[in-house]
């Protein structure tokens, strides 16, 4: 528990004088993301700048900072029956909520109950000057200039240093329960989306291995009257699966050949590739193993109305995120620097030309 | 930013080359209904209203602006409540009426693809049929379109539970300033890259002309029902908001109103709310028919226990619709009442909502102005009405003076000068007590990112740091005199 600002800004003074760059690493958890690059860079660490800032359970409103560990707020919000409710990935026991921001990762419930990109609610931040700016505030409706706290969500650091974060957190559902039949996944696509467009307390939709899962949770009484009338086994210890998905610790993830995420369209038709997929949000998160390129992932992507990126793995060296269209590609070079002038943060880790 | 190269005459015929010349507009009579949105208090005439009909014309329309340095209002619907849509004096009205068709609804995939002119309530509207209807509902929903919905980032009563409109749509395409196209997110969740989507929500027409929206729909709840309850303090009433929310319940929509809004309310709407009461809770649950009857029988039992005086649930579809009816009227309500009225839109953390209410309370002595009180409580977003009397020399620059004090209180407990109507003109000078100048310089430099010319929307959302020095120091003395 300690707030670390100046000396984080100090760094970033340091680094400017010096002409040096560096990389912002929180719990270094997420270290595979991103491209790798031969630019030298010097570390910049939050592990240290720790610590809960502020939390009002009656306000479902918390404030905390950038390098505090996921299972240090999950543990803080758990005493008061409350949760994040994007259930970000732990990646390791060191994951932070920076990362966690900085790199948009939202668990299986994403559809349902928000992004961690939809839950902040402001933050503070370190731009490529060393100016510490605030943004956003701890309020559930802000419009005061521009949404530059949601705008960081998916930069990977590229922007700044986040160093602080306000988040919208949820009450814990009263009840959960895990439907399982077995199902192709040509079958499972239009029917988790049939699912979803039902007024019932779905959460959760994945399709592995052949069986597709379907996640109820709320109220106890709609949880379990739903159940009654869905088709499908309860699944016991429902909770391990949930997180074994949202942590990537299912078999599916294991070994070491590539990992592509597709983020699509719902309902479109499964991206015609041999190999092992996995289909998470109710059809609009796919996952697929495998070697390929990018070149010829990003055309499938297209048609299934979406994008892909190279999670993990396979050539780190060329692009692993999906081609931006030109003219968006000069906007957020344009923005990289009206934030970060000298390029000092994250050079070429998000995209090569940034 | 500079001036126009060109002039009025010469830009209208340049546009009627590639407008239908009826909707080139250069004459004042015709011009007059766009002078103003719906802050009428702020007004300006433009060079031209031009109300093109196809994207394509958009393009050519931005491309000979940007070659002549002519700045460009977008304007929906023009029931923004900041002055966002006012014209500038030396530029032009970019309409999007023309633009008012729902292309698409893909009821499996739970999305409809917009032209920015649709109207919000059309498209839940249209949706009904697939039982599916679209989240923020702001209380202008007949009214305001989905374009102008994405400049400001509007909510409504039910986005507590559902959120505002950046976590209710996909894509949107738009046109920048040079007249190039591009679309920002995708038919998916989340896209590579920083989230430009996001940043385009709320950013009030300054960074570009949204010519198509991708949003998604919800299914319709199986069943809702409100609880209302009446009680003797605004304190037990906002006690009351955090112990529902602390027991677990969000419900679709949990507003108040202060005693004065309820008997303004009461009077217009015969909804039956208790005239007596100090503060009056409107708490909507809806779900699945267990859900509801669970989270009905809870709420009411904490709303007893923190005191409600009065307590009545709804029975029925009408008995629902008539409690609603009176908080949805209760602007009309109050304008029955005063000849003017001014809606302030500060957000504050809820625990600060007694003190709040009591300070204001005591600056409406001080003003010698009534003020009455909607407010979203869920998520603490305040809208004070302030009444007052247009002719009365002098009347409306107290109500400014007002104003402002309110949205400087909202600051200080920790909130922030717009929840959802934008900043505008109208916040511009309030954007110096919520940022600093580093900040507001780094704004500034994040809209030369996309406008490097100042044209789109200029003088609106972001103050020249030279004029903020001035009311931070004239707030200071303020201050300083009260204290
Ligand atoms: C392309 C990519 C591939 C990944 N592959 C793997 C993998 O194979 N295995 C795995 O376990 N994890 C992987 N990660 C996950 C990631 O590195 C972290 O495990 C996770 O995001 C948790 O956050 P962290 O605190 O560990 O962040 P870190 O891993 O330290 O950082 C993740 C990214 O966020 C940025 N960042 C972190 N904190 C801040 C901050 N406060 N302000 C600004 N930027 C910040 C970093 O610069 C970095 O770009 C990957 C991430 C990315 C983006
Ligand atoms: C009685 C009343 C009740 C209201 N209740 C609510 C409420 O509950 N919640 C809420 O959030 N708001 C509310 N409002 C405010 C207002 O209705 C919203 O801000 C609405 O989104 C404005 O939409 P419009 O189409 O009227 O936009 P306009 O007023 O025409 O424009 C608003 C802003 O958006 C820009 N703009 C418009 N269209 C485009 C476009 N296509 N591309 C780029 N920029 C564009 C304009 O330049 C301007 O800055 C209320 C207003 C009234 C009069």
């Amino acid at each position: 528990m300690a707030d670390k600002t100046q000396t984080l800004q100090q760094q970033v003074y340091a680094a400017l004088a010096e002409e040096r760059k560096l990389s912002i690493v929180g719990g270094g958890s997420k270290a595979f993301m991103g491209r790798q690059t031969d630019v030298e860079t010097t570390p910049l660490n939050l592990s240290e700048h720790t610590g809960i800032v502020d939390y009002q359970p009656v306000e479902l409103v918390l404030t905390v900072r950038a390098g505090t560990p996921l299972k240090e707020i999950d543990a803080a919000l758990a005493e008061h029956n409350q949760c994040l409710s994007f259930e970000p990935p732990h990646f390791s026991a060191r994951s932070t909520i920076g990362g966690t921001l900085a790199c948009n990762q939202s668990g299986p419930g994403r559809p349902w109950t928000y992004s961690v990109r939809d839950q902040v609610l402001g933050l503070r931040l370190i731009n490529g000057k060393a100016e510490h700016l605030h943004f956003g505030g701890q309020v559930m409706k802000n419009v005061a200039g521009y949404d530059v706290s949601r705008l960081q969500a998916g930069a990977l650091g590229c922007l700044g240093v986040i160093t602080e974060v306000s988040l919208k957190v949820m009450p814990r559902p009263a009840s959960s329960l895990t439907l399982v039949q077995v199902m192709d996944l040509e079958d499972a696509i239009p029917y988790m989306n049939q699912r979803a467009g039902e007024p019932k307390p779905l959460t959760g939709a994945c399709w592995v291995d052949g069986k597709l899962y379907l996640r109820l949770a709320g109220a106890q009484s709609a949880v379990e009257a739903t159940a009654h009338h869905w088709d499908g086994d309860v699944l016991e210890d429902a909770g391990d699966f949930w997180a074994a998905l949202r942590d990537q610790k299912l078999d599916f993830f294991a070994g070491d050949a590539p990992l592509w995420r597709f983020s699509v369209n719902s309902t479109a038709a499964n991206p015609p590739m041999d190999g092992d997929w996995l289909v998470d949000w109710g059809g609009a998160q796919r996952w697929y193993r495998g070697e390929a390129t990018m070149g010829d992932m990003e055309p499938l992507a297209e048609a299934a109305g979406g994008q892909v990126s190279l999670f993990r793995g396979g050539d780190r060296r060329g692009e692993v995120m999906h081609r931006q269209a030109q003219p968006l590609q000069q906007i957020q070079q344009r923005l990289k620097q009206a934030f970060d002038p000298d390029g000092v943060f994250n050079p070429g880790r998000l995209y090569s030309w940034l | 930013m500079s001036t126009p190269t060109i002039d009025r005459a010469e830009l209208a015929r340049q546009f009627r080359t590639f407008i239908d010349p009826a909707f080139v507009i250069e004459d004042d009579e015709t011009i007059r209904p766009y002078e103003c949105d719906g802050l009428s208090m702020y007004c300006e005439m433009p060079w031209l209203v031009v109300l093109p009909e196809t994207v394509e014309q958009v393009q050519q329309a931005m491309r000979l602006c940007h070659e002549h340095k002519v700045p460009v209002v977008a304007r929906g619907a023009g029931t923004g409540l900041s002055a966002g849509a006012m014209p500038h004096a030396e530029g032009v009205v970019l309409s999007l009426a023309k633009f008012n068709r729902i292309l698409q609804i893909d009821p499996l995939a739970r999305t409809a693809r917009l032209q920015p002119g649709v109207r919000n309530l059309a498209i839940s509207e249209e949706a009904a049929q697939y039982g599916l209807y679209y989240g923020p509902d702001p209380s202008s929903q007949i009214a305001c379109t989905i374009g102008g919905n994405v400049a400001e980032n509007s909510g409504g009563v039910h986005c507590l539970k559902y959120g505002l409109t950046v976590h209710n749509i996909l894509s949107v395409e738009m046109v920048t300033v040079e007249g190039e196209k591009l679309v920002v997110g995708s038919d998916a969740l989340d896209g590579c890259g920083m989230d430009m989507l996001a940043l385009m929500t709320g950013s009030e027409g300054l960074l570009g002309i949204v010519t198509e929206v991708k949003v998604r729909l919800l299914p319709k709840p199986e069943q809702a029902q409100v609880v209302m309850a009446g009680f003797d303090s605004v304190q037990n009433a906002g006690d009351a908001v955090g112990g529902v929310i602390a027991h677990g319940i969000i419900p679709g929509g949990l507003e108040m109103m202060d005693g004065f809004a309820i008997v303004a309310a009461e009077d217009f709407a015969q909804a039956g709310y208790p005239r007596d009461a100090a503060a009056l809770l409107l708490c909507e649950v809806d779900g699945t028919a267990e859900e509801v009857q669970e989270h009905i029988e809870q709420a009411s039992n904490l709303f007893r226990s923190f005191g409600a005086t009065s307590i009545r649930v709804s029975q029925s579809e009408e008995e629902r619709a008539l409690l609603w009816k009176g908080r949805k009227s209760a602007f009309p309500a109050v304008g029955r009442i005063s000849p003017d009225y001014y809606c302030m839109d500060g957000t504050i953390p809820r625990r600060h909502l007694a003190y709040v209410l009591t300070e204001m309370q005591k600056m409406s002595e001080h003003y010698g102005l009534r003020v009455a009180n909607v407010f979203h409580a869920g998520d603490g977003n305040m809208h004070p009405l302030i009444l007052f009397d247009a002719n009365v020399p002098g009347e409306f620059e107290r109500t400014e003076e007002f104003g402002g004090a309110i949205l400087s209180m909202c600051v200080n407990v920790g909130g922030c000068i717009t929840g959802e109507h934008g900043v505008g003109v109208e916040k511009i000078r309030q954007m110096a007590i919520q940022f600093d100048d580093l900040e507001l310089a780094q704004f500034h430099a994040l809209k030369a990112a996309f406008d490097p010319d100042g044209l789109l929307n200029p003088g609106k959302g972001v103050p020249a740091l030279r004029h903020c020095q001035e009311y931070r120091s004239l707030e200071h003395k303020a201050h300083a005199a009260e204290a």
